[in-house]
């Protein structure tokens, strides 16, 4: 087990440094001269030179490199180029609203497709396991934009039920408005992302029917449903959150369109914002945040993983 | 094909040759006799069809803005109506198919190019070098779609080039990590080994006797990517980094049907389908060649007993 971890550890680390060299190659040196980017074309070379300095450019690549490490592992991502404000402090007020979306959107996710895919691999061959399966099929080719356009129209136009837009300027400290603007964007979310595990789901609980220990115990007299949930199950939960770590990918992507389709004052909408505004080293501290994230949430699970499964606790 | 280098097994050659022309047809049959087969194949061949028509006649120009008739109701002649500039709906969406196909394939050859590129450094090259490209290929996948693509805007600024490089690379390292273990599995196969017994270069043998063994492996990932490439046109298009907005595309016109939502909500319903549909046919296209070209997978038995690697590589939703 330890060894597993420190392997696994340094697989993290290796990712974290290939994704902030990739990050900071992208963003810093192949843009040319991002400082007479900012300057613009009728700046004079003075105005250019001041920007160099001020950013650190005018000092050799790999030195600014360390410069960003060395910021980012105080806890200091970055500045914004256009306003100047702290991109960590930024991170940490639009997470207020980007993290409960998130975790509302694996919340609806993972309730709706876990028991829907057990069902639809149990009742495979017959209509209503057909039918959840095609369903399945079609949820997860629907763009998570127009999901969200369509439950607009029917739970805010039509029902009226939710707001279609906007999250309330006081943000948390009107809990109950909050939470009712996060809850269709959530559901979007949850639904898209759902379908992809609920198809995910479903084939674990069917590779999990032909295994010798469910078949075993449905030859020991329970029936082929009760060996299934007995002894077939906990396989499957196992292999479910293995793709957790994916599943946190999805939503953070889900989370980039659908904070702006219901103009949530979020870190998705932040990024797509910056990205327009070409504000280039705050978009580098962004993204390097959010694949770091990814990246970290990736390691937990597989850590997760390996300690509950006690298949895997043997092999070590 | 037949391999000239290797004269005196001719014969056994062009028997060889019979079989696997047989197997190739028998795997297109097998195709279509699966329902999600029939339907992806349908689905891709009508997309296609529109695309190309719409590139010689559409019922009215895409374009064409007409404030007098704004917003009319599905009927005729505007059988989807019309948008908020007077712009009839069907013309756009055929229009915008161009688009589509058009990102569909440029994401497929891209992908296809690192993908190969990559398994193969990663699968043929000494072992230092197949071991650090194993890892990179890891990292990557970590990378999802979108946020490759945010990256590229941020530099050059929206377009279609950046939906196909984004899917082209983020795809691309899917479908290295699915080859590559193939390509390892194919190489200690007696045929390639007769292969490079016969003085086949290591390239001309990756051609001939690698590539088509891993091919039925690979088809199976460039259908999902292009269903990936449907779905980030349309998502980075909406949020403004993909098609221009003088280009028609599916995306842009749910960015600009989305402003009058809450007054004519059924508009928004066709750019919709048609990118739900044509996701989904390339998705079920996918899975039926993946079900056809699988010689392990009798049929009748797979419902019980899916494969190994039957459990689809989840790919990050990208819009």
């Amino acid at each position: 087990m330890i060894r597993y971890t420190l392997t696994r550890l340094a697989l993290l680390l290796l990712g974290l440094i290939v994704a902030s060299v990739l990050i900071f190659l992208t963003l810093r040196v192949l843009p040319g001269d991002i400082a007479q980017l900012i300057a613009g074309v009728n700046s004079s070379p003075g105005q250019a030179a001041a920007i160099r300095e001020r950013l650190g450019l005018d000092r050799p690549l790999p030195l600014q490199y360390l410069d960003w490490i060395g910021g980012v592992l105080r806890g200091d991502l970055g500045r914004s180029l256009l306003t100047g404000s702290s991109v960590t402090g930024q991170l940490a007020e639009k997470a207020q609203v980007t993290v409960p979306l998130g975790l509302m959107s694996l919340t609806i996710a993972v309730l709706f497709s876990v028991p829907l895919g057990v069902l639809s691999a149990m009742r495979r061959g017959r209509a209503d396991g057909t039918a959840m399966s095609v369903g399945a099929q079609t949820l997860a080719a629907v763009p998570v934009v127009w999901a969200g356009m369509m439950l607009v129209v029917v739970f805010a136009v039509w029902l009226g039920w939710l707001p279609a837009q906007g999250f309330p300027r006081a943000g948390w400290q009107d809990p109950g408005a909050a939470f009712r603007a996060l809850l269709l964007p959530a559901l979007t979310i949850g639904i898209v992302e759902g379908a992809m595990l609920l198809r995910f789901v479903r084939s674990a609980t069917l590779q999990a029917v032909g295994q010798d220990y469910v078949r075993t115990a449905a030859a020991k007299g329970l029936t082929r449903d009760r060996a299934l949930i007995r002894h077939g199950l906990p396989v499957v939960g196992l292999s479910v959150i293995t793709v957790l770590g994916l599943q946190v990918a999805g939503i953070i992507v889900g989370a980039v369109v659908i904070e702006q389709l219901f103009s949530l004052p979020g870190i998705g909408r932040m990024l797509v914002d910056d990205v327009s505004a070409r504000d280039l080293p705050k978009v580098q501290g962004e993204l390097l945040a959010l694949t770091g994230f990814v990246l970290i949430v990736g390691f937990l699970v597989d850590l997760v993983h390996r300690v509950i499964d006690p298949r895997q606790r043997e092999a070590t | 094909m037949s391999d000239p280098s290797t004269g005196s097994g001719t014969t056994t050659g062009s028997a060889t040759d019979a079989v696997a022309r047989r197997s190739r047809w028998r795997w297109l049959r097998r195709l279509w006799q699966l329902s999600t087969g029939r339907f992806g194949i349908i689905v891709v061949l009508v997309v296609l069809a529109t695309a190309v028509t719409a590139g010689l006649w559409t019922p009215f120009d895409p374009q064409q803005v007409e404030i007098s008739n704004r917003w009319a109701a599905p009927g005729w002649p505007h059988l989807l109506g019309t948008d908020g500039s007077g712009r009839d709906i069907l013309s756009l969406i055929m229009a915008g198919a161009r688009t589509t196909v058009f990102v569909a394939i440029g994401a497929g050859v891209v992908a296809t190019v690192i993908g190969i590129a990559l398994a193969a450094l990663g699968a043929l090259t000494a072992r230092w070098m197949r071991e650090s490209v194993a890892v990179f290929v890891d990292i990557l996948i970590a990378f999802p779609v979108l946020i490759i693509a945010m990256m590229i805007s941020a530099v050059w600024g929206g377009s279609l080039a950046v939906v196909i490089w984004s899917v082209g690379i983020g795809f691309g390292v899917n479908i290295a990590r699915v080859t590559r273990p193939e390509l390892r599995r194919v190489l200690h196969s007696d045929f390639v080994l007769a292969g490079r017994a016969s003085g086949l270069t290591p390239l001309q043998n990756l051609m001939r006797h690698l590539l088509p063994n891993v091919a039925p492996v690979f088809i199976v990932q460039l259908s999902w990517a292009m269903a990936v490439a449907v779905l980030a046109e349309a998502g980075l298009s909406y949020l403004g980094f993909g098609a221009p907005v003088t280009e028609p595309s599916w995306g842009l016109l749910l960015a600009e049907l989305q402003q009058y939502i809450t007054i004519h909500p059924l508009s928004v319903v066709w750019p919709g389908l048609a990118i739900t549909i044509t996701v989904l046919g390339l998705n079920l296209l996918g899975d039926a060649l993946r079900d056809a070209t699988d010689p392990t997978l009798s049929r009748g038995r797979d419902r019980l007993h899916p494969p190994r690697g039957a459990i689809r590589h989840v790919p990050e939703v990208v819009a």
